[in-house]
């Protein structure tokens, strides 16, 4: 049978992908052997990428897109998807990561952004976008602008998750809250948190938002990632926290095991055993304003 | 009449999942039907039949292994309806060493068969025993070859075989979940013995 009518890159495709992350740990790699690594251990995805935050952190300077080569070297490694980041606003990166042919690009405030005003119009591409937001209405925004998927920001690079259950309740917290107000209230508070209306509705509507929405920035132990899966995260993105532990193998199949099963705590208790050192931390509260990544994009 | 009605929920597009079977049983005259999230081997006692959602299937087939599930669900009684990443770990031969398929059907899959994720797409396609096309979401999908042993073709485009059926057993490789048509939710009812 010849297929007449292919469509390719609509908004259901690029949601679907999302869907299929739902229940997963997506990690941060910077070349083939930890893609590898992460691929084994069952993570569902990587993020390709030439530094982890908190080495970006640690070198300072404009953070960009990683070199193509990195990316490409780690799309050979392994077969599940990966993804990459590009700076916020920079729609050029953003060109350059689709025709690699990454399965998903990350606007992310881990990178200097490029435009302090705007984010890119992610409805325009092929491939689908995830976007950070630390409230409703920053994902709400995102998701008019076309991301298909949202991840809370935390605070990328500090090994502390404090960040990560404030934005996170943050959401889930204003979807409760609406629930059982009429269509006018919500739009009033849609008005206040400068989200669009339409999306605001859907989103009381169905209690949740309406693309799968990832925890990040912070996690760095199994009982991280059970935590903010017990929190309503759809599944969590991990940065740092494996390949700056003391033993990446274990810490990576841990945290797979401790989303997989966030509500046993005999599950989480086991796999946590002799784990070793998990990376050790930044306290938010010694960070600079300038340091800290969740300001940038709104 | 009660029946009950699973989702392997290991990972992936769970909760579609269990929303299409409430769906498909209500459509189908099923009033005190249940559907529950399976993510141990106790979890598939009594159960009619378990949906197999997308997701990634390395990640599946490993969390299927740690959980114990595996032979549990090669001695499955139930017909599955799997989908994706389901449709991989049916197939008896697979491209790819770190998945470990239940070999439930006799056939050999191709993951990511059309390539990365821009390549995935939406098409209208034929499949045997459903009138009028069917509009069908490829998500970075597999496809699988080479059917044998008692397995029914039940839709084929130029890439392979899209969508085959071995006794209560239906593998797709798009997702019927994301859509709204439960004509495939009904067929795979109606091989259960519900909604006949």
């Amino acid at each position: 049978m010849k297929l007449e009518e292919l469509r390719f890159g609509t908004e259901l495709l690029k949601r679907g992908f999302a869907s299929m992350q739902k229940g997963g740990v997506i990690m941060d790699v910077v070349n083939a052997k930890q893609a590898a690594i992460a691929e084994e251990a069952g993570a569902v995805a990587v993020m390709a990428l030439e530094r982890v935050p908190a080495d970006i952190r640690k070198a300072g300077g404009v953070a960009r897109m990683a070199d193509p080569a990195i990316i490409v070297e780690i799309m050979d490694a392994v077969s599940i998807p990966v993804m990459g980041k590009v700076r916020i606003g920079h729609s050029v990166e953003a060109q350059v990561l689709e025709s690699l042919g990454v399965d998903m690009i990350d606007e992310s405030e881990v990178l200097t952004p490029a435009d302090e005003e705007f984010h890119i119009v992610k409805t325009g591409f092929k491939v689908p976008f995830v976007c950070g937001a630390r409230d409703l209405g920053e994902a709400l925004r995102r998701i008019h602008e076309g991301a298909a998927m949202i991840r809370t920001k935390g605070e990328a690079g500090t090994g502390n998750v404090v960040e990560a259950v404030r934005h996170m309740r943050n959401i889930m917290g204003e979807i409760r809250a609406l629930q059982g107000k009429n269509p006018q209230e919500i739009i009033a508070r849609a008005r206040e948190l400068e989200a669009p209306a339409e999306l605001m509705l859907e989103t009381v509507k169905m209690g949740r938002l309406p693309v799968v929405n990832f925890s990040a920035g912070g996690i760095a132990t199994p009982c991280d990632a059970a935590l903010m899966m017990q929190m309503g995260a759809d599944g969590v993105f991990v940065g740092s926290g494996i390949f700056l532990s003391g033993e990446p193998e274990r810490m990576a199949r841990a945290i797979v095991e401790a989303v997989n099963h966030f509500d046993d705590p005999a599950v989480i208790a086991e796999v946590s055993k002799g784990l070793g050192q998990p990376m050790k931390g930044i306290d938010i509260h010694t960070l600079r304003d300038d340091e800290v990544l969740q300001y940038r994009g709104r | 009449m009660g029946v009950k009605l699973g989702v392997l929920a290991l990972q992936g597009n769970v909760s579609e999942h269990v929303r299409g079977f409430e769906r498909a049983l209500v459509e189908a005259g099923v009033s005190h039907g249940v559907v529950v999230s399976v993510r141990r081997p106790a979890d598939l006692s009594d159960l009619s039949g378990i949906a197999i959602p997308g997701g990634e299937s390395t990640t599946i087939s490993r969390l299927i292994q740690k959980n114990g599930l595996y032979d549990p669900l090669v001695r499955f009684e139930g017909g599955i309806f799997a989908t994706c990443a389901g449709m991989v770990l049916m197939a008896s031969r697979v491209d790819d060493a770190r998945v470990k398929t239940l070999g439930l059907m006799d056939m050999s899959v191709f993951r990511n068969a059309f390539g990365r994720q821009k390549e995935s797409f939406e098409a209208d396609i034929q499949i045997k025993g459903i009138d009028h096309a069917y509009h069908a979401f490829f998500i970075r999908a597999p496809v699988a070859t080479d059917a044998g042993n008692g397995v029914e073709v039940l839709a084929r485009i130029d890439a392979g075989i899209v969508a085959a059926r071995k006794g209560q057993h239906i593998a797709l490789s798009f997702h019927p979940e994301l859509g709204t048509d439960l004509r495939l939710h009904r067929m795979f009812l109606e091989g259960l013995g519900i909604g006949e």
